[in-house]
């Protein structure tokens, strides 16, 4: 149950709609660093009180890293509910909203942070809490749109007998909602918040110590220790705030979310399933107490208790049907209103672009986007190398499996930016070319997508043809050409398409980084929107988001989303 | 009183709109009534429009014309007083079997105490006693299938629908449940007053039914009535039994239009919709008939019993067999033709043979692939000319479905061969 969607690619074909997200998302964007552009000036002042490194205060900034992560994460199933589920009803709607979102997906959000930080300040003028609304809102939008598509999914896919059901005997839309949607969507559900988070652990490193122009804020966390300990030069300290992270993911992942997926394994609708069920030794422990029949009582309890809150008189979907004038006039006011959207958005970017920014200095951007481009690719396909033969050598023993899955997911999790700092003393201690040796990093913290979806695809090859390939003594390359590797593919395809779009995000914090006062730089765009950073240049920041944006809906467009259809199609084990 | 009428089907149309815009008649000119205290059965096959007609008296969706009257006034939506049971069950698997019974009285906000007082009858009385904290996750299907029967009756409806209730169960399990549930209908312990049941199986019809509504598709409508005078509990073995099954099936294999569409064969062009049948069942089926017990002449109920065959598998075969000459299906038998034996007794290259010329000279689909593919120079041709002409005959799904059938048939009969990465048809075999 390791492989879920692919996060960008649930639709399988490109409209025009995609087109109007493109430029309502861009727009959006420019709108806001041109009001952020303004609001920079009288924002310098700030200054946060300096943390100490001590590590005794580690403890301290891990809670407020993790409460972080719990905000933003009720943000983003909030934003999940609604949203998805208004793109879900509303048919009308969803057409662009589904777009929306996957363009979301592909903005680069720690290009973004630098925009939304001072945004977000002036909104509190004065204080540190905006940067906090800051650093919640950039780890939101590392959340929320990959979570908003799965439950989005699991709406749509409702079986229908279940919803006649529902209807036949007279469940509200609202009832309906939390009597048969959430309960269906919950095990996807959570299994995208465990993946979000683990995503997330990077961006909350990324957005605690931010520095836009003459701005910078360091919010008390760890991001903001290990950014202290690196201007400081101190490795050790670089070293306990790791340790700290670790302990902390690992208490994430023990007291939370193996729980929930273990429990959540008792919803799911294929009631058939074989295979392992989850297990956890902590919901052992909550179901063995009273504690846990408790919860449970009240947990189905507050949702019933929900689903009577409103009055039982909400259409039901056969009334909707009854309501022809509803749907068969679409009437101009919709149009109208994607049009307004559209030509705001188109205004808003060439008013940006008709100041300073100069063709030349476009197209050198687009040349750097290229080197990126050059830099993921060949990553992948090293990364693909090294860890398709290790997974598949795992995923078909069962004991190895059982230790090596967990780590990787671990791995996944672990905010590979932590770990920059011991690889760029490395970089500059022995004079490597910054070009070459500041790469790896990119895909440092991604490249685990790719070894536990082999992992868990070979684990997926049924035993038969395993005997099979044995008894005909299929061996060595051709085991490999014509056994192993098609078995596998649907699932390395989408750990490489979550390692390609992670490794985008990641080059902005890779390309450019520093030891002490000493900076390292590779050429590329992800360097380029560092530097716009740095220098709280706001048209080269937009510039730099857009054309990463661009880049990667181009990449998932024209390559990844045929590539995985096709592959989908192809060699999935019935 | 026993005349009363609780439910009735006026004149009623239902079509689709295709993506294309054009229309897709699922149901044309039905007209049906239930009296109180009778079982009317909808039998046909799948396709003929009689689940759609079941949704539309559950009010899940609306006709395009005519009406639904239940007990005088139109259905709006789901009606109170008419619940449905479902062919997978549908049972909530995030509930107990008790909340499960429960959802629908806590739909209807019906006072805590009743709710429980009344889910427990009712689970009490589909003999679920026990199973009221159990998942569905740990009951077998029959059990799941009681609580969707528990379900439906906890809210005290006037008119049951059932969905091919029995056909997700295997036979004995069925058979239990069809059992009980008539135990519980002669006994007069179930609140309802009349019962519609939708079902693919003839035997389980005459078994269950006071009245059997006989559907045909393209467009689905009712062909016949039949009523069964026999009393509960009724016989499978019972004379009078076996003679209405018998008779249900020749009604079905005679109808008009699979006439018409016989003496329609030699004219009728490429635009035929082909079911999706494997060579291997044709073979066997020839098999099977021209041995011994019957030497080339077989009654299809008894063909249908023997191989444990629903006529949901059964006929589509028998009429492809009958479409490529190698049988006559008429009264209720599947008689082989002199082709149909020679093939049934010759070897594999042999049987190929005479199915490539069968095929050729009765399947007009296969041979205008054929003379396609040898007109061309390359002796190549893309699926997409093929489908593009099918689709002025038929939906996208029924020209995907027959393109299917008929590349199935060809590669069999070695007339042409289909590469599905690149949708190209051809003559050669893959070196």
């Amino acid at each position: 149950m390791i492989r879920g969607n692919p996060f960008a690619f649930v639709r399988e074909r490109v409209t025009r709609w995609d087109l109007i997200a493109i430029i309502i998302v861009i727009g959006l964007i420019a709108a806001l660093a041109e009001a952020s552009r303004d609001l920079l000036a009288p924002l310098s002042k700030i200054e946060s009180a300096p943390l100490p490194l001590d590590p005794a205060y580690l403890p301290f900034y891990a809670a407020r890293t993790s409460l972080r992560m719990f905000a933003a994460l009720g943000l983003s199933l909030l934003f999940t509910l609604t949203y998805a589920t208004a793109a879900a009803k509303n048919a009308r709607a969803g057409k662009l909203l589904i777009p929306i979102l996957d363009i979301l997906q592909s903005v680069p959000i720690l290009g973004f942070i630098s925009v939304t930080v001072v945004f977000f300040m002036s909104l509190v003028p004065g204080r540190v809490l905006g940067a906090e609304f800051a650093a919640i809102f950039a780890i939101f939008t590392s959340q929320a749109w990959n979570m908003a598509f799965g439950f989005y999914q699991s709406l749509r896919t409702v079986p229908t007998e279940l919803r006649e059901a529902s209807d036949a005997f007279h469940l509200s839309a609202w009832m309906r909602f939390w009597q048969l949607e959430v309960p269906f969507a919950l095990p996807s559900l959570i299994w995208n918040t465990m993946m979000s988070m683990s995503g997330g652990w990077f961006f909350v490193v990324a957005s605690e110590s931010i520095s836009v122009g003459h701005t910078s804020v360091a919010l008390p966390g760890i991001g903001s220790y290990i950014a202290l300990a690196i201007e400081q030069r101190n490795l050790r300290a670089v070293g306990w705030a790791i340790a700290t992270m670790l302990v902390v993911i690992l208490l994430f992942d023990q007291i939370l979310f193996r729980p929930l997926v273990a429990w959540v394994d008792r919803l799911r609708f294929e009631q058939d399933a074989t295979g392992h069920a989850p297990r956890s030794w902590a919901l052992t422990v909550v179901q063995r107490s009273h504690v846990g029949a408790l919860a449970t009582r009240g947990f189905y309890a507050f949702i019933l208790r929900i689903s009577w809150l409103r009055p039982a008189t909400a259409p039901t979907s056969a009334d909707r049907d009854r309501q022809p004038g509803a749907r068969s006039k679409p009437g101009w006011g919709w149009p109208v209103f994607i049009g307004l959207c559209v030509a705001l958005a188109l205004w808003s970017v060439v008013r940006m672009l008709g100041t300073d920014l100069r063709l030349d200095e476009v197209m050198s951007v687009l040349g750097l986007a290229f080197f990126t481009m050059l830099r993921v690719f060949v990553l992948i396909v090293l990364a693909s190398l090294v860890w398709v033969p290790i997974g598949v050598w795992v995923g078909m023993r069962p004991r190895a499996m059982e230790i090596v899955q967990p780590i990787a997911q671990f791995l996944a999790a672990f905010p590979a930016n932590l770990l920059f700092p011991v690889a760029v003393f490395g970089v500059v201690t022995w004079q490597l070319n910054p070009d070459i040796w500041l790469s790896p990093l990119m895909i440092l913290g991604t490249q685990w997508y790719i070894l536990f979806n082999v992992i868990a695809g070979a684990s997926a090859i049924p035993g038969e043809l395993r005997y099979a390939a044995q008894n005909f003594g299929v061996s060595r390359w051709l085991w490999w050409r014509k056994f192993a590797l098609p078995a596998v593919l649907p699932f390395y395809v989408t750990g490489a398409i979550t390692a390609s779009g992670g490794s985008w995000n990641a080059s902005i914090v890779a390309e450019l980084a520093s030891w002490g006062h000493t900076e390292v730089k590779a050429r590329g765009l992800g360097a380029y929107i560092a530097e716009a950073t740095a220098a709280g240049d706001f048209h080269r920041i937009v510039l730099g988001i857009v054309t990463m944006c661009l880049f990667v809906v181009l990449i998932n467009s024209f390559l990844w989303r045929p590539l995985y259809y096709t592959v989908e199609r192809r060699f999935r084990l019935a | 009183m026993p005349d009363q009428t609780l439910l009735q089907v006026d004149k009623v149309r239902k079509a689709f709109t295709k993506a294309d815009g054009s229309e897709l008649l699922v149901l044309n000119d039905v007209n049906l009534r239930v009296r109180e205290g009778e079982i009317v059965g909808l039998l046909g096959r799948s396709g003929s429009g009689k689940s759609t007609l079941l949704r539309l008296i559950a009010g899940l969706s609306e006709p395009s014309e005519g009406d639904v009257t239940y007990l005088g006034n139109r259905v709006h939506g789901p009606a109170r007083g008419i619940a449905m049971v479902f062919q997978s069950f549908a049972v909530f698997p995030w509930l107990t079997v008790f909340e499960n019974v429960a959802l629908g009285l806590e739909a209807l906000r019906i006072p805590r105490a009743e709710i429980r007082r009344r889910s427990l009858a009712a689970i009490d009385m589909i003999g679920l006693d026990g199973f009221e904290s159990a998942y569905p996750r740990e009951l077998s299907g029959g059990m799941r299938q009681r609580v969707g029967f528990a379900r439906a009756l906890v809210v005290h409806p006037n008119i049951l629908l059932m969905d091919e209730p029995f056909s997700a169960l295997d036979v004995l399990t069925a058979e239990t449940l069809r059992t009980d549930f008539l135990d519980l209908w002669c006994e007069g312990r179930m609140p309802i007053k009349g019962v519609i049941l939708v079902t693919h199986n003839i035997e389980e019809a005459v078994l269950m039914c006071d009245r059997i509504l006989v559907f045909g598709s393209n467009p689905g409508r009712i062909l016949t009535e039949i009523g069964v005078p026999l009393p509960q509990p009724r016989n499978r073995l019972d004379p009078a039994f076996r003679a209405l099954v018998e008779r249900i099936y020749v009604e079905m294999t005679s109808r008009p239009d699979a006439k018409a569409r016989n003496e329609l064969f030699p004219g009728l062009g490429i635009g035929t919709e082909l079911p999706r049948v494997s060579s291997n069942l044709l073979s066997g089926l020839m098999e099977t008939v021209a041995a011994a017990p019957f030497h080339g002449n077989a009654d299809l109920p008894k063909i249908a019993s023997d191989l444990q065959m629903e006529i949901d598998e059964l006929f589509p075969v028998a009429e492809t067999l009958q479409m490529m000459r190698f049988a006559e299906v008429a009264g209720g038998d599947l008689r082989l033709s002199e082709t149909g034996l020679a093939f049934a007794n010759a070897r594999l290259d042999e049987r190929k043979r005479i199915f490539a010329t069968q095929l050729m000279n009765y399947v007009p689909l296969a041979g205008h692939i054929r003379r396609v593919l040898d007109e061309r120079p390359a002796h190549t041709a893309r699926k997409s000319r093929f489908f593009d002409e099918l689709g002025d005959y038929m939906t996208d799904e029924a020209a995907e479905q027959t393109l299917r059938a008929v590349t199935s048939l060809a590669r069999y009969a070695e007339v042409f061969a289909y590469d599905d990465q690149t949708a190209i048809f051809s003559l050669e075999n893959p070196s």
